[in-house]
């Protein structure tokens, strides 16, 4: 299942029943220990780049973009009710939202694990 | 041989003696203070001549003329309400925190470790909070009544699903409340609908609304029915309230309001003229992560013992900048305390007694009008009423005056009584004399006591108990309450105990001369409503004052009303499209703001309703011209203004200024100066011939007000001609600018038409005795004393943003990123661990993260800039430690500090020694700080928020 990254760090991946996203381990690390997670109800309809909610820790606050257009289907209850959860899994059990995307196709617009990497890797992420 | 005496002020405020100054100039290499700012300060921006003020007064001079001042306001019995009120302040309070340096002069608790004192009573005042209006969740204090209720309709829209752009305000609130109101609302393009809640208001067509409980003509309401109409529609309810009312009213909470905000004066804070005091804001625990302000919250120490800490910054602007919250970055903490204490010394009981014995004064007061003949229009009250005097209003207000009382005067048919804590039986017999014809018989007093005094209706009346924290009936006892204050005031540092280094904060030296005048009845206890011609001494002062201020700023007008930095930003900002608009340019909203900017500039951009623009800065934090030039071009035609901090908020002096405001008014914008630095320009150069248009200056900072703990603030703005006519008006006193038939056009932005007049004797007082030569050498003492430091460590580390010719301003910033990178030693653990040095930390990561920004002011002298760098210095060895690899940084004394007592309870387990933990400097031993609690959690205190007094262990523990 390959995964797809923007520069708001920011994860996506496709599963059989929808797509899933999330915020990247470096995100997670960046922002320290979280200590409060604000997600939208299902339903909430976006586009790329609107604020489709809001994270937490001591020192930042830092809003969570949407990565394309779409339609949130279920949020990631667990993770709110333990935002602790976004440090120790933030690529795994803390995932986000499961979203429906308009336009999957879209999804070749972002950055593959390779192209992260080099992204991180040249400054990207300061 | 003079025969006048000499005034020695300017050498006891400014720290160092003039050896000191030579042996610190030498270390710089200059040879004067004059040759030094020659260097420093660009050439183009010096002043031409020295200030015109009058020749420095001696502190005696100087008190006696503040005191002829003060002999020219009239004390009145104040029975006028609309939200001040007669308050004692009780002695052991007045002599043991309102005028105790130990209170007034710290900072704001941001360092934890160092502020438990005042964080346990600033968290009493947030219990006494929620316990009077019943809601689960309170701040500790915003700025005024009315600025707070401006806070709550900010959250009411924020929160409330309706798509609604209107609030609805109860047409019997307080009209300086009302006043507030639509100058924030229209900033953000909200109505504000004003009408009877009852008849009036349409649910579907608001997102909030206000009422006023009891009325500001004294109408206690049942809004019972009324919230839960309002809550099925999804509407926020808002209510005014009174915390003295409250203890034997119904609280908000428990007939469905939302939020409840109002002042919390009336707990032993003077009138003062207006303020300050300390407003409060409480609702449910739901929309805390949207409560504006400062919240005290509980959380644990490294050894898992109970401390306190301020929670949930990240909703503060310094972080969230153009998206926070709200722009307040000062709130009223001494304020906020005074009131807190006055709680802890009357207890449950004795607040309940204080207001039954105010409304049975008031019943007994109605019956006697009644019973002499007049109509009393309020048939449900606390402490006011409303008595109908057809066309004889203004006479009885006028006898009332002549007998000493003050009286609100609604119409020529009604006039409106309040009393108060103060209130005495022969206050009332004087009343009915003023209102009754001779020929009636006087009531009797004793006779009516007995009539009167039926309890409220249920749906109204208190039936919970409240204060029933032990804090609040432990301390009754003078002796024991004067222990209790002086326990919390030595668990914290402030200026009484050393330094406080914090850059762009400016903790200078609160002269007691200074502070002294704060007590006197003269300024002390009268309304902001009384007649002007009561208020003669006050109105000299803000003429001598705002004169001062023009002198040094070089700009033409000033307003006294911001009572906070903030506040003067949204009202400077508010000014400037007040003036596009009168010049037809109304669409001039783009803000220009340089990257650097402090927070709270977006953030108050925003609330005036701007759009930001972010100019880019280069490497030293100097505005990139460039991209100055092409942004305001492409916004030539919307560009409102630009928002820029001088020097700069790197502080540096940035060269060209003068440059960027030509570019600003070339592309029909106005400049805004953000005076968080004056400190570096008062006497050398002036805001106006930078080429601003308004600047704000902050009397905390620059003028000695105190910090007070974090509050008050006061944040005057001074303007250009052309912006005069546009600051901020009053809708009570409307002569508020204090010049004859000029009534200023811009909506209140304060509830009290002079802000905080009571303090403004201490800036005034200030520049009164440095007059012109003394201001001028406290700024280029300001700005060695920074050069000094920066040199003495610029060998241990780096030092960022200087000027060409190396030097800094008035502050400097050392970087520790490159240390961060290869130990992993933060910034934290160094701010930390000065703490074990008895010093409380600089600024933490900012402007730039990574970085701790030192400001010494000119009030420090050479030996405690010396042990102050002694300890970074050896500081930086223990850092040398773990680069060697002797020591891992989890194991260092960075890592565990600050060290408290409980460090030294068992087997000392710590990879290095407990002298080097608690004495790493000979020196400490004459004077050791032991901070009160270890390093703070701050984690754990933000996922699990507690705002309310924690249970009486903490207490007996924390004594121990």
């Amino acid at each position: 299942m390959p995964k797809y990254f923007t520069d708001e760090h920011e994860w996506i991946a496709l599963k059989d029943d929808g797509a899933v996203m999330g915020i990247t381990a470096y995100a997670a690390e960046k922002l320290g220990e979280v200590v409060y997670l604000e997600l939208k109800e299902v339903g909430f309809r976006f586009k790329k780049g609107d604020v489709i909610g809001l994270i937490e820790s001591v020192k930042v606050a830092s809003d969570i973009y949407a990565p394309l257009d779409g339609e949130v289907v279920q949020a990631n209850g667990a993770a709110v009710e333990k935002p602790a959860l976004l440090n120790e899994s933030p690529e795994g059990d803390a995932w986000l939202y499961k979203i429906k995307l308009f336009d999957v196709s879209a999804l070749s617009d972002l950055m593959n694990q390779e192209a992260y990497q080099t992204f991180l890797d040249t400054g990207g992420g300061s | 041989m003079e025969i006048l005496p000499e005034s020695d002020f300017v050498s006891r405020h400014i720290g160092p003696t003039d050896q000191q100054i030579a042996e610190m100039l030498d270390a710089l290499g200059v040879r004067s203070l004059e040759e030094l700012i020659g260097r420093v300060l660009p050439l183009s921006i010096h002043t031409k001549q020295k200030l015109n003020l009058l020749v420095a007064r001696s502190e005696r001079k100087a008190l006696s003329e503040l005191r002829q001042m003060a002999s020219c306001n009239q004390v009145m019995t104040s029975m006028i309400g609309m939200g001040y009120y007669g308050t004692e302040t009780p002695a052991p309070i007045l002599r043991h925190v309102f005028e105790n340096p130990g209170w007034y002069t710290s900072y704001t608790p941001y360092q934890a470790e160092v502020s438990q004192g005042r964080l346990e009573a600033l968290l009493n005042f947030q219990q006494v909070v929620m316990d009077m209006t019943g809601f689960n969740l309170a701040n500790a204090s915003l700025l005024d009544e009315a600025t707070a209720a401006a806070e709550a309709m900010a959250l009411a829209f924020r929160v409330c699903k309706s798509k609604a752009r209107t609030l609805f305000v109860d047409s019997d609130t307080h009209p300086q409340t009302i006043a507030v109101l639509q100058t924030r609302a229209a900033a953000v393009s909200i109505n504000v609908r004003v009408g009877d809640p009852f008849a009036d208001l349409d649910p579907l067509s608001t997102f909030g609304v206000i009422v006023s409980y009891p009325a500001s003509s004294g109408n206690v309401r049942d809004f019972s029915s009324l919230t839960s109409a309002l809550k099925a529609a999804g509407v926020i309810t808002i209510v005014a309230t009174d915390l003295l009312a409250l203890a034997i009213l119904k609280p908000p909470a428990e007939w469905g309001a939302d939020i409840a905000i109002g002042s919390a004066q009336r707990f032993g804070v003077p009138m003062g003229y207006g303020g300050p005091h300390a407003a409060f804001f409480a609702t449910r625990d739901e929309f805390k992560r949207s409560v504006p302000g400062r919240i005290i919250g509980v959380t644990v120490d490294a050894h898992g013992h109970q401390a306190l800490r301020m929670a949930l910054q990240t909703r503060e602007q310094h972080i969230r900048r153009d998206r926070a919250t709200s722009n307040i970055c000062t709130a009223q903490a001494l304020l906020a305390m005074i009131a807190g204490f006055y709680a802890v010394f009357h207890g449950s009981n004795g607040i309940r007694k204080i207001a039954q014995r105010v409304h049975h004064l008031t019943e007994i007061l109605s019956q006697g009008l009644g019973e002499i003949g007049l109509e009393v229009l309020t048939k449900q009250f606390f402490d006011t009423i409303v008595v109908h005097t057809p066309k004889q209003a203004a006479q009885i207000s006028a006898r009332a005056r002549n007998a000493g009382i003050n009286i609100r005067l609604f119409d020529p048919d009604r006039v409106g009584i309040t009393l108060d804590e103060l209130t005495e039986p022969s206050d009332i017999e004087r009343l009915w004399s003023i209102f009754s014809a001779k020929s009636v018989k006087a009531p009797s007093i004793s006779e009516l006591a007995a009539l009167v005094g039926g309890s409220y209706p249920v749906g109204i009346r208190r039936e919970t108990p409240f204060l029933t924290h032990p804090v609040f009936s432990r301390f009754h006892s003078e002796t024991n309450l004067v222990r209790y204050m002086r326990r919390l005031r030595t668990k914290d540092i402030a200026l009484d105990r050393s330094m406080i280094p914090l850059g762009s904060c400016t903790m200078k030296l609160n002269a007691a001369a200074e502070m002294i005048p704060l007590s006197w009845s003269g300024f002390a206890d009268l309304h902001p409503f009384a007649p002007l011609e009561q208020a003669r001494g006050y109105q000299r002062l803000f003429a001598q004052l705002q004169a001062m201020l023009c002198e040094i700023t070089g700009f033409d007008a000033v307003s006294l009303q911001p009572n906070a930095g903030s506040q003067g930003e949204f009202a400077g900002l508010l000014a400037i499209r007040a003036y596009h608009q009168s010049q037809g340019h109304g669409g001039r909203n783009i803000c220009l703001i340089p990257a650097s900017a402090h927070g709270t500039n977006p953030a108050s951009a925003t609330l005036a309703g701007y759009k930001i623009v972010a100019v880019n800065c280069d490497s030293s934090g100097n505005v990139d011209l460039a991209d100055l030039r092409n942004k305001a071009e492409a916004n030539r035609q919307t560009l409102g203004a630009l928002m820029i901090t001088y020097p700069s908020t790197h502080g540096v002096f940035e060269e060209g200024i003068k440059g960027i405001c030509e570019i600003v008014h070339q592309h029909g914008g106005q400049v805004y100066i953000d005076g968080a630095n004056l400190n570096a320009l008062v006497g050398l150069a002036k805001i106006a011939e930078l080429g601003g248009d308004v600047c704000h200056m902050n009397l905390h900072k620059t003028f000695c007000i105190p910090h007070g703990g974090g509050g008050p603030g006061v944040g005057p703005i001074a303007v250009r001609s052309h912006l005069a006519p546009f600051l901020p008006g009053h809708p009570v006193v409307v002569e508020v600018s204090g010049v004859p038939k000029m009534y200023p056009q811009g909506g209140a932005v304060s509830a009290a038409p002079w802000g905080s007049p009571l303090v403004l004797p201490i800036a005034w007082a200030y520049i009164a005795m440095m007059g012109a030569d003394g201001l001028a050498k406290a700024t280029k003492v300001a700005v060695l004393n920074a050069n000094y430091i920066a040199n003495r460590l610029k060998r241990h580390y780096p030092i960022v943003y200087s000027g060409p010719d190396g030097f800094v301003a008035h502050e400097c910033i050392i970087d520790l990123r490159k240390i961060q990178e290869t130990t992993g030693i933060t910034v934290e653990d160094v701010a930390k661990r000065l703490i074990d040095f008895g010093f409380h930390a600089p600024t933490m990561s900012w402007p730039v993260s990574g970085t701790l920004m030192i400001e010494p002011t000119e009030s420090e002298d050479k030996d405690e800039l010396d042990r102050f760098c002694n300890a970074l210095v050896a500081i930086r060895s223990e850092i040398a430690a773990v680069e060697r690899g002797d020591i891992a940084a989890a194991d260092c004394v960075l890592r565990h500090a600050p060290h408290s007592l409980q460090d030294l309870s068992g087997a000392w387990r710590r990879k290095y020694s407990f002298e080097q933990a608690f004495f790493p400097l000979e020196e400490i031993r004459v004077d050791k700080f032991w901070p009160p609690v270890a390093r703070i959690d701050n984690v754990a205190g933000d996922r699990q928020l507690q705002c309310a007094c924690p249970p009486m262990e903490y207490y007996s523990t924390a004594a121990e």
